[in-house]
Parts: structure tokens; sequence; C-alpha cells
């Protein structure tokens, strides 16, 4: 019950959030719509028992990748872009979208349910019990012993990032 | 252990979430925010992807999610720079304007 | 006395005792840092509200309370109404993990220091909304200083924190300091020392990431009036500094959790070392600061004031007794050596802002980015093989 209701909740903040942000025209009240929709996100994480994700979603993307956006942001100028025009002319592309996403529900809603059968051994029933797959050392188990190579590849991306984005942006090294 | 809230739920504000996203991506002029409609989208891949896991009690869909945050970080740090480069350019963000490319 | 037993009890007096008292502790621990940098520079610091200047955070609290709330014309409203309340909801919340003694807690849970840094992540958010939303140059400056400097020093502030959850093997508030008390030893002392390392580096970021001196750059007064805070006034300017003192003993709360043992008295497993130390020290430290206070009853200037410094003494002499006590020894010791550690490290950050000049701008960031993340990856990469060398 009290999980019907948080999922309603975070549900809202996070479909509220992301409707002003593709709606609102100044970028920093987008950017601050993305942050509510993230805390939403955030919050059904929690729901779902993934506690170090919604950490991560805290501490990586609203404290570390929104704050980056609304330092753009603060950085450009965009006095002169918020008098324009917001929206491009593909309009009927966002309208296909819609179209699709919308027969998409209408095929959850119709079959409620029992639209994801999974065969019946898909689910492991052993680790049940505790936080299913929430705990810190189950995932840092998984992802320093199976995962190990993406791992340290996911390492070398941000690197290659990290000096790419310096080059990018400094006028002289 | 039966979910509360059953699966498809998620699945449902999952695809609602990618839809305004993409709607967002090919609706707005300005690149910020078509850069942020990303986000957007990444966040329900990112959500169906724990949904899966919890229904399944696997840790697979976590560590997932994890790499997709990881990429996403690496996305905006390279991205918010080429956007930084492209202002210094041309005084502008808006898409329509920065289309060198297009014959 | 069936409530007292519901699992939601402690947590919810406790959450109402620290939004309720929290604004005075930080009021006081204003008054301590004044009286402190006073005393560094050779003043009195203020004397005039109260006995020596005791009742001085009263008086400012209710001169905050009822100035007039000025919001500039060309301000975007509803954000400048909104960012110091992100700020002082976030350093409130960090609160909710933190271990007063093992029972005293609000929650313990696994991601407890995760948490805690989550919320010093988002409380940036507070700084750069606010300045940008004042719609003025020198907030907006402040507040770009301030979101570089909190993001890099954030770095190093974590790889230092992760060498002590490596010494611990959890990141529950409670778990690292149990890990402390079954070792033997605060982590600041462990493997041979080297992990003062990682506490330095600790120290260091701590400093930066609460905007305090010698790296306040994103309000540094003689540059940018008061930074991304130039534009509030009123309540809105307590809530800012609500949240900059929370900050501050947040921080000092997590290095005394990390590398300071928690609650856990000195020498944690030296049986004869028990008594003198839960139930002596706390004595020596209330009582003993209570006589001291007495020689300055004869200095006051009138009636009203030598009977609230009176007042003040006896009742610290009275709290001192009651460590005495072998009840309240047992159920108070913890607490106490937590607030007592806390308020030593706050005592160093202002020894700091007193004692050294601030630094330069790209000094901040040489010192973030080419000292503090190296030095923090290798104590990482040190202690991890000296750890497993001992065979923990």
């Amino acid at each position: 019950m009290l999980d019907t209701i948080f999922f309603y909740l975070f549900a809202l903040l996070t479909l509220l959030g992301a409707v002003l942000t593709i709606t609102r025209r100044s970028a920093v009240h987008s950017a601050i719509s993305l942050i509510v929709s993230l805390v939403g996100v955030a919050g059904l994480f929690l729901l779902q028992r993934a506690e170090f994700l919604f950490a991560v979603q805290i501490v990586l993307y609203i404290g570390g990748i929104m704050l980056l956006f609304l330092f753009v942001i603060m950085l450009v100028n965009l006095d002169r872009a918020e008098r324009e025009r917001q929206f491009s002319k593909a309009w009927w592309l966002a309208l296909a979208c819609v179209v699709g996403v919308g027969a998409e529900i209408a095929y959850f809603l119709t079959k409620g349910p029992a639209a994801f059968q999974f065969p019946p051994g898909a689910a492991s029933p052993g680790v049940a019990s505790a936080a299913a797959g929430g705990n810190v050392e189950r995932l840092a188990d998984a992802l320093f012993s199976e995962y190990l190579l993406p791992f340290e590849m996911a390492s070398l991306l941000l690197l290659v990032a990290v000096v790419g984005s310096v080059i990018l942006a400094k006028k002289r090294i | 252990m039966t979910t509360a809230v059953p699966l498809s739920w998620y699945l449902i504000l999952s695809a609602i979430l990618f839809g305004l996203g993409v709607a967002g991506f090919v609706f707005r002029r300005n690149i910020i925010t078509v850069f942020m409609s990303i986000e957007l989208m990444l966040n329900a891949v990112n959500l169906s992807f724990v949904a899966f896991s919890y229904q399944l009690r696997q840790t697979d869909g976590h560590i997932y999610t994890f790499f997709v945050m990881v990429v996403a970080a690496a996305e905006a740090a390279v991205g918010l720079a080429i956007i930084l480069t492209v202002f210094k350019n041309r005084a502008t963000l808006e898409i329509d304007e920065v289309s060198d490319l297009k014959n | 006395m069936e409530i007292l037993q519901h699992p939601l009890f402690l947590p919810v007096v406790l959450t109402l005792a620290i939004v309720g008292i929290f604004p005075l502790v930080s009021g006081y621990i204003v008054l301590v840092e004044r009286k402190v940098l006073a005393d560094i520079q050779v003043r009195l610091g203020p004397m005039r509200v109260g006995p020596q200047g005791l009742l001085q955070p009263l008086a400012d609290a209710l001169k905050l309370l009822i100035k007039e709330d000025l919001i500039p014309a060309a301000a975007d409203k509803t954000i400048f109404w909104i960012a110091p309340c992100i700020s002082t909801f976030t350093a409130l919340t960090a609160f909710s993990v933190l271990p007063f003694s093992p029972i005293l807690r609000v929650v313990d849970v696994n991601v407890g220091l995760l948490i805690v840094s989550a919320m010093s992540a988002v409380g940036i958010l507070g700084i750069i909304l606010g300045g940008w939303s004042s719609n003025s140059h020198y907030p907006l400056l402040g507040a770009l200083r301030g979101a570089a400097q909190l993001v890099s020093y954030e770095v190093a502030l974590a790889l230092a924190l992760l060498s002590g959850v490596m010494m611990a093997g959890t990141l529950s508030m409670v778990g690292i300091v149990k890990a402390q008390l079954e070792r033997g030893v605060w982590f600041a002392f462990d493997n041979f020392g080297l992990m003062l390392v990682p506490f330095m580096v600790y120290l260091i970021s701590a400093i930066a990431e609460t905007n305090r001196a010698p790296f306040d750059l994103p309000e540094a007064e003689s540059e940018l009036v008061a930074g991304f805070h130039t534009e509030y006034s009123g309540f809105r300017f307590a809530l800012y500094f609500l949240a900059e003192y929370t900050n501050i003993f947040v921080v000092a709360s997590v290095a005394v959790t990390l590398f300071w043992g928690g609650w856990l008295r000195p020498f944690p497993n030296v049986a004869w070392l028990d008594w003198p130390l839960s139930a002596g020290v706390p004595f020596l430290v209330l009582a003993g600061s209570g006589f001291a206070s007495i020689f300055l009853l004869k200095r006051q200037p009138s009636a009203a004031q030598r009977y609230i410094l009176l007042v003040v003494i006896l009742g610290l002499i009275f709290l001192g007794s009651l460590f005495l006590i072998p009840v309240v020894t047992r159920a108070a010791s913890a607490p106490f050596w937590f607030f007592f550690k806390v308020g030593v490290f706050i005592y160093g950050m202002i020894w700091f802002r007193g004692t050294f000049p601030r630094f330069r701008y790209d000094q901040l960031m040489s010192i973030g980015w080419k000292y503090m993340i190296p030095i923090g990856m290798g104590a990482i990469l040190v202690n991890a093989v000296v750890g497993m060398l001992k065979g923990h």
C-alpha cells in the first residue's frame, strides 16, 4: 500500500519534471525541472531496493551532470534565445513518437500484468529474501569480478572524455 | 516476494518518460535542452533496467544502469564542451542555425 | 510506555530535536567562532549581550528574523525563494545518518556515507541557483566559483572517504564505528599511521567543501562582497547561514565517525581506562569549565549578568557531576565523546580560519586537482596493499 502511494508520488514528480523540462522557455528552468525528474527517478530506484543506484543517481546525475549543465547555461548568455521560437519544425516526428508511445501504453493497459511472462526459471529465488540485489556488497562483488573488464573500460572512457573536453574547451593547451 | 507495484506500471512510466524525451529531442531548438532530453531518455531506460532487475531479482540490471550513468557522465562532459565551443564560435545555440554540414 | 517501544519513536523524536535545536547550536558555533577568532587577534569579541556575550546568538537570530526581506526586482523570484531552502534541506538531511551513539541515531542504512556525500553534492545546487537567480554580478561570479570549487573538492573528499570505507568494509556509519571498535584503533592511526594521509586529505577538502577560509573564494569579501548570497537578507540569509554551519557540523561528524572512532572513547579496548575516560574526562571538561568561569563572576557589569552566568556555571557543574553516576556514564559517555571530538574538529577549522591567508583561485584549483586528488588515489593504493599485507 505504502509502496503504491510512493510509486504514484515519485511517478508524478518524474513526469511533471519531464514535461516541464521540454516545455520551459528558460534553460535554467528546464534544468531545474530535469533535476526534479531525476529526483523522482532516484526515488523509484529506492522503491525497488536499489539504494546504491539511488545514491549514485543523486551524486552523479544531480551533483555532477546537472551541475555541469547549470554551469554551462550560466556561462553562455541565452537571453536572446529565450525570446525566439522555441520549437522546431519537426512536429510530425514528435507526433509519430507520441502515437508510438501511446500505442505501447494502450497495449500494456489492455494486457495488464500479463504483458510480461518470464520463463519460470528466470527469477533466482535464492536471493529473494535479502534486499533483492540492492545491497552494495553484492553489486561490488559483481562489478569487480564478472564485470571487471567493462568496469576498466568505463574508466578509460571517462579518462578520454576528460582529456577530450579539456582540449575542446581550452583555447591554448 | 511479490512486488506491491507491478512491473508493467514501471514500464509504462518508463515508456512515457522516453516518449517525452524523444519529443523534446526533436521538438526543441536549443541545443542544451536537446541535451537534457537525451538525459531524460537515458533515465527512462535506466528505470526499466532496474524494474526488470527487481522483478528477476538479479543485479545485472543495476550494473547496466551503473554503466549507463558512467557513459552519460562522459557524454555530458564532452557534449557540453562542444556546446561551449559552438557558442564561442557562433554566439548562438539554435540547432537550425548550426547547419554548415548540410549541403 | 507502548509508544516508547515503537520503532519510529526514537527517529521521529530525534529528527524533531535536530531540526528544533540545531539552529540554536549553529548560532552558538558562530559565537564560539567569533570568540576564538577574537582571541587569536587579541580582541574581546562580542561582550555586550549577556555575560561575556553569551546571549549574542539569540540577539542575532532575533535581528535576522525581524529584518526586512528584500528580493531584487530583476531576480528570478521562484528560484530565489527555493535556493536557500535547498541548501538548508540538504544540510539537515545529512544528519539523518549520523550516529551520535550506538542507539542515538535517526537511521542506519547500508549506504549511509553515500547519503552524506549525495547531500553535500545537492547542496551545491543551492549555492549556484541562489547566485544565478539574484541576477547580479557578484553573486553570479561567487556562484560559478563556488560550483567549480565544490565539484573539484568533492572528488578529493570522496577519495579520502574511500580509504576509510576500505578499512571498514562497509558504507554504514554505525558499521564503520563498529569496525574501529573491533580493531581497537581509530582509523586515523591505523595501518602504521598511513591512514593519516587520507585524513589530512579529508581535512583539507572538507574545509574547501564548506567554503571556509583559507578556501573561502566564493564569498571572498574583498573581491565579491559576500559571494553568492550578496543579495540575500533577513530570514533567507539566515537559512544560508544555518546551512553553512550545519555543513561544518556534518563534515566534522563524518571525519569523527570515519577517522576518529565516532562515539568511541580513546583506546576503546583498554579496560582499565574505562572509568577515567568515560566518567573522569567528561566531569573534568564540563565541571572544570564551570569552575574556571567562577572568577569571571566579579567582572560582570550588572547583577543580572552575574545571575545568568551563575546559572550557567551551576548548570555546567551539575552536568559534569551527572557523569559520575554509573547509569549516566554508560548512557551518556558515547554522545559526550562524539560531540567533544566534533567540537575539537570545529575548533581546528576556526583556528585555520584565523591563521591562514586566503589562496588565489588558480592555487585553489591546483591544490585540488594536482595535489589532493593524486594523493588521495595514492593513499587508497598504499592503504589497500598495506592492509592486505597486515592480513585484515
